[in-house]
């Protein structure tokens, strides 16, 4: 691999353009979301660019709003698995990870699922843990909403270090061993079919923001997805999830913080900037603009009009009018700013939304986006990034084309892959094999 | 029986999948060897797509040494063009919510060539990988597995085929009345839905069921596309067939719309008269009437299934009882199966025709 000495080196992963506002489907360039050839296009340009690896997000329930199906954004996706495994069949070295909910799943089939995968693509499969609970979601579901949220990451533990006691049944000589898992959440014994995986283990992603979900990642993720994607706010929750590695026993490098970013080029700085508030307005449609209201005010607002001003009613605390999403945390705080935003600079309804909803992560010049990413993982305020791109599937073609070979030519971004699986893009250790 | 009734042909990709006594011997023995499950099973799918084979299928049990068969088949799907792909997946420990959405992927990625083979997981020993219930008699795993192919059916129609409509004068990217809850309620599990996936390529994936055990037997009269029987003489199979076509049509079905394949497990160094006498029993058995076409398990995959397509498939293409080259561009398109309308669209026009 050709780096310079001494820079610290920028991971990167393409995202899926997901099931949210973020995506602009209403582009006459947006292709389909589910046809196997934009995930095929994505994902070859991302190899093409040499990232570390492919990311699928996962809903297992469509969102519902005021008890109907939500309808304004882009719905419907893959199963995740399936799709990274056909995946395989058109990359080589990219990795290939998928999201998979550790509360409706089984560890058994899970890590085998996983371990196929890796076997698969020769040593490309990372799993992203996420943790829903919500009795919403449960209702497609054998158990429907057994959890109860304060045990969430208690399962998702448990549940991943049952699927690394599978993992390491099979001695690394290809010898099968019997395994007995005997927990406060699972108890399962018998013979895992599948041997040790290339990577020995998939390489484990967390995505998720409280204390607990920080420690869980701590003590067993290789990768953080982050949604902290401004400098403080990266710093800081830089330096508090590295912080806690030590008690795990773990270096800071073993532990990859990834914050999920967007991005706007343009040939210069001004035109970037007037791209990324064409797409803002793209992203938020007068509709989606009264519904961006309602997620925060909890009440039915349909009879606002989107050009005109704010309500001046306040939200209600305990709505539960949205369905299958996270709800804002503090509903009444974020209302008040907005009132006081709109007030302030005139601004409509959507006018205020574009404006404190969408702001991309970075917009300029290729120059310049390359020097802040670079900035970024200079000042630990990330280890990399997962872009996020809004146009499915060529969002990802110009960064790739302008922005890569200029991260390369500062010397922080590879410019050959220098292994076959994804551990090795990453730098993370090969896992302890248990005995 | 017209002598232009399709023939159909299939064949299983597992290594030892066979029911003979060494079959899970020799998996246990290919097991270590599954980094080379990709390039192997690539070979052999285009093999069976070089002789217009109509479908493939991967055998898989959660103590079959080995992959997950639907991953691998995914991983064949974008190195082949026409050929079926059909792993074999449980429906006992699994979630039904799960298993239709990775089938519909499975679709979705093979641009219409997926089906399941459904099974149940009988034994403790599965039981004990999960943890969650002991094992049922399997009789109610069959009434379960039925169930489980009934929800996939309405999950998969969940999305009627124009449910998109990216509409950009209204903001609307989906028409919600043309999404739907499923709202199943079944003897062991519920599910509300609608999919998270859009309406797979065929509508509907096809379904197949292995009917060899009687238990079994009802579940494939009433839910697959394609029904796998074994039999040891034209009659047997001939009274098979009518079973299931008589079966199909006590659930309200349309027998016509059943493919009945004998499965058998071939060996073709040993099997007297070689792949010309296999071509002369199929042709036989298939012009007689007994059987809709075969499902070839070979013995050992790599050797049998050579001879089977240069030998057998060869002399069926040449006596014209065998297509030359793959017609259409589904699994369904080459078993003749129409591609069903999503039942919640139907249901809407005879409401809607009911009121007019
Ligand atoms: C960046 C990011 C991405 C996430 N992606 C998904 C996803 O694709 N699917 C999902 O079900 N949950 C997703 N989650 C939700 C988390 O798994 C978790 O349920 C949620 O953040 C609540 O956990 P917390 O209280 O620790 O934040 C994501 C969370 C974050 C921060």
């Amino acid at each position: 691999m050709s780096t310079t000495p001494g820079r610290k080196q920028i991971h990167l992963a393409a995202h899926f353009p997901g099931v949210n506002s973020t995506t602009v489907w209403a582009d006459p360039r947006s292709g389909s979301q589910i046809d196997f050839s934009s995930f095929e296009h994505l994902a070859r340009t991302a190899e093409r660019g040499l990232f570390d690896f492919f990311f699928l997000a996962e809903g297992l329930r469509l969102r519902e709003h005021n008890g109907r199906i939500h309808d304004l954004d882009v719905v419907g996706r893959p199963e995740s698995i399936t799709v990274l495994n056909a995946l395989a069949a058109v990359t080589d070295r990219l990795g290939l990870a998928g999201t998979v909910n550790a509360t409706f799943n089984e560890p058994y089939e899970l890590a085998r699922r996983l371990a196929s995968l890796d076997h698969l693509s020769a040593g490309r499969a990372a799993w992203n843990v996420v943790t829903s609970s919500d009795a919403f979601t449960g209702e497609n579901f054998r158990r429907g909403g057994f959890l109860d949220r304060a045990d969430r990451y208690a399962r998702a533990a448990e549940f991943l270090a049952t699927a690394r006691e599978l993992w390491d049944s099979w001695t690394p000589e290809g010898r099968q061993r019997p395994f007995v898992h005997s927990g406060p959440q699972f108890g399962i014994e018998g013979e895992f079919t599948v041997p040790r995986s290339p990577q020995g283990h998939p390489v484990v992603i967390q995505a998720g923001d409280s204390a607990e979900g920080r420690e869980f990642a701590a003590s067993a993720a290789d990768v953080v997805f982050t949604r902290h994607s401004t400098l403080e706010a990266g710093r800081e929750f830089y330096a508090d999830v590295k912080g806690r590695l030590a008690r795990y026993g773990r270096e800071p490098g073993d532990l990859k913080i990834m914050p999920g970013v967007t991005y706007v080029l343009g040939d210069t700085d001004g035109e970037a900037q007037e791209r990324a508030g064409e797409i803002r307005r793209q992203q938020v449609s007068p509709q989606n603009a009264i519904l961006a209201l309602e997620q925060i005010w909890g009440r039915d607002l349909s009879g606002y009009d989107p050009d005109g001003p704010l309500p001046d009613i306040d939200p209600d605390p305990d709505s539960t009018l949205v369905q299958g999403r996270v709800r804002v945390a503090d509903p009444v705080g974020v209302a008040r700013r907005w009132r006081a935003l709109s007030e302030a600079k005139g601004l409509s309804i959507r006018q205020t939304v574009v404006e404190s909803t969408s702001r991309q992560s970075f917009v300029g010049s290729p120059g310049t986006v390359a020097a802040a990413l670079e900035e970024f993982v200079a000042t630990d305020a990330a280890d990399g990034f997962i872009l996020v791109p809004h146009l499915t599937p060529g969002g990802l073609d110009d960064f790739v084309d302008r922005v890569v070979p200029l991260l390369q030519e500062r010397g922080v971004f590879r410019t050959e892959y220098s292994g076959t699986t994804l551990r090795s893009h990453l730098g993370l250790p090969e896992p302890v094999w248990k005995g | 029986m017209t002598s232009s009734r399709t023939l159909h042909l299939a064949a299983e990709l597992a290594p030892g999948a066979g029911d003979s006594p060494s079959a899970l011997a020799s998996a246990r023995t290919a097991a270590p060897a599954v980094g080379g499950t990709a390039a192997r099973t690539v070979a052999l799918a285009r093999l069976a797509e070089g002789a217009a084979l109509d479908f493939l299928t991967h055998d898989d049990s959660f103590t079959r040494p080995g992959l997950d068969a639907l991953a691998v088949l995914a991983r064949v799907a974008p190195e082949t063009r026409s050929i079926g792909l059909v792993p074999t997946v449980t429906t006992t420990h699994t979630e039904p919510f799960h298993v239709q959405a990775a089938v519909a992927t499975l679709d979705w990625v093979s641009r219409g060539r997926a089906g399941w083979r459904i099974a149940v997981s009988p034994t403790g020993a599965e039981a004990a990988l999960f943890g969650r219930r002991t094992a049922p008699a399997t009789a109610e795993l069959w009434q379960e597995a039925g169930e489980v192919a009934e929800v996939s059916r309405k999950l998969w129609d969940s999305w009627e085929d124009d449910a998109e409509i990216r509409d950009v004068v209204t903001g609307r990217f989906v028409d919600r009345r043309k999404l739907h809850h499923v709202n199943f309620q079944g003897a062991t599990f519920s599910v509300t839905g609608p999919s998270i996936v859009p309406r797979p390529p065929q509508g509907n994936p096809v379904t197949v069921v292995d009917a060899t055990r009687p238990a079994a037997r009802d579940t494939a009269a009433h839910h697959a596309d394609v029904a796998l029987i074994r039999a040891s003489s034209a009659e047997e199979a001939a009274a098979l067939r009518a079973e299931l076509r008589q079966g199909a049509r006590a659930h309200g079905r349309d027998p016509g719309q059943l493919r009945v394949l004998l499965s058998a497990t071939v060996d073709l160094d040993a099997y007297e008269g070689g792949p010309a006498a296999l071509a002369e029993l199929i042709a036989g058995w298939h012009g007689g009437g007994a059987v809709d076409g075969f499902h070839l398990v070979p013995a050992v995959p790599e050797r049998d299934l050579e001879r089977f397509t240069a030998g057998t498939v060869t002399r069926l293409r040449d006596r014209g009882l065998f297509r030359k080259a793959y017609e259409g561009t589904t699994l369904r398109d080459q078993l003749g199966l129409a591609r069903p309308v999503s039942q919640y669209a139907a249901e809407a026009r005879v409401t809607t025709g009911a009121r007019a």
